[in-house]
C-alpha cells in the first residue's frame, strides 16, 4: 500500500435465513435460560445484512480496488447461494457443530471470503437486525481496523 | 481521543471510461457505468474527525466550522456537477467511490486545523461505499 492514505471498499449484501440457538452441550433448561426465545424449537429468521470491507491498491486504469462484478460474483458463490432462504442450522454444515449466532456467522463468512483473489479482506460486519450488528476482522491482526 | 462525524449529501453525475482502453474493454470492465451520457447518484459523505475535546468548550472542533469547510471544499465543488468534467482534482481519473473519497481526503486534510481527519466515508448508494484513512493509522477507531 503506497501513499499517505489507505482506501477500503465497502459493499453490503443481504440474505434471509432461519436459525435456532441451541447447543447439545447444555441441558434443555440451560438452553432455554441462555438463549431465551432464540431457543424456540422451530427456529425463527432474520433479514441479514453483510457488510464486506476490502482494501488494496486502486488500479489507475479503472479507479477501483476490485471490480464490483467480480466481488459480487464471489460473495454470491461463497456465501449467498448457500445461506439465502435456508436454515443455517440444517443447511450450512459448519452450524451443525456450532451455534449459529451472528458472532459465529461473522467468523464463518470471513473464512469464506478471505480467499478473494483481487483484494484483501479487512473485515466482515453482519447486521442481524437494524439494532444488532457484529464485526470480525480475523485473528493475528488480519484486517486490523485503521 | 474522541471521534466526531458529520454527514452531508450531494448529487452528481459521472461516467466510467478510460480513453486508453478500447470501447469493448471499457464496456467489459465498467458495464452500464460506461454509458456515454453518464448517470448520477445521491452521494452521502461522512467525515470523521479525531481529537481531544477542548476543556473550555467541550468540542473537538466547532461543528459550524466543519460545516463551512465541507460546504466550501465539497459541496461547491461537487454538488450538482459532472464529476468527470467539472472537478479539476478528478481530471484524468475514473470517478469511482475510491478515487472521490481520496480526493475529498486530500481536500479536507489540510483544512482541518483543530483535531485531525480520521476517516472519509463516501456512499455512492446505501450498498456501496469507500473509506479513506491515513496510511499506517491504527488503533481503536470505530466505524
Amino acid at each position: 500500500m503506497s501513499g499517505t492514505h489507505k482506501i477500503e471498499l465497502g459493499r453490503r449484501y443481504r440474505f434471509s435465513a432461519s436459525h435456532r440457538l441451541h447447543t447439545p452441550q447444555l441441558s434443555e433448561e440451560e438452553n432455554s435460560r441462555v438463549f431465551g426465545k432464540c431457543n424456540n424449537p422451530y427456529g425463527h429468521g432474520h433479514n441479514y445484512v453483510v457488510e464486506v470491507s476490502m482494501s488494496g491498491d486502486v488500479d489507475p486504469a479503472t479507479g477501483m480496488i476490485a471490480n464490483l462484478a467480480d466481488l459480487d460474483a464471489f460473495v454470491e458463490r461463497q456465501v449467498l447461494e448457500e445461506f439465502d432462504h435456508k436454515s443455517l442450522n440444517e443447511d450450512v454444515s459448519v452450524f451443525r457443530e456450532r451455534v449459529p449466532t451472528t458472532e459465529n456467522l461473522c467468523i464463518e463468512i470471513f473464512r469464506r471470503l478471505k480467499s478473494f483473489p483481487k483484494a484483501k479482506l479487512e473485515r466482515i460486519r453482519v447486521e442481524e437486525t437494524g439494532n444488532n450488528s457484529f464485526e470480525y476482522a480475523g485473528e493475528n491482526q488480519e484486517g486490523k481496523r485503521p | 481521543m474522541v471521534l466526531l462525524t458529520r454527514k452531508i449529501e450531494f448529487s452528481a453525475s459521472h461516467r466510467y471510461h478510460n480513453p486508453n482502453l478500447s470501447a469493448e474493454e471499457n464496456q467489459r470492465i465498467f458495464g452500464k457505468c460506461n454509458n456515454p451520457h453518464g448517470h448520477g447518484h445521491n452521494y452521502t459523505l461522512q467525515v470523521t474527525i479525531e481529537g481531544e475535546p477542548d476543556p473550555v468548550t467541550g468540542m473537538v472542533l466547532d461543528l459550524k466550522e466543519l460545516k463551512e469547510i465541507l460546504e466550501r471544499e465539497v459541496m461547491q465543488r461537487m454538488d450538482h456537477r459532472h464529476l468527470n468534467y467539472e472537478v479539476a482534482e478528478l481530471a484524468g481519473q475514473i470517478p469511482t467511490c475510491e478515487n472521490i473519497a481520496r480526493v475529498i481526503w486530500q481536500l479536507l486534510e489540510p483544512k482541518i486545523t483543530e483535531g485531525r481527519l480520521h476517516r472519509v466515508r463516501l456512499y455512492e448508494s446505501p450498498d456501496l461505499f469507500a473509506d479513506c484513512y491515513r496510511n499506517g493509522a491504527n488503533g481503536a477507531g470505530k466505524s
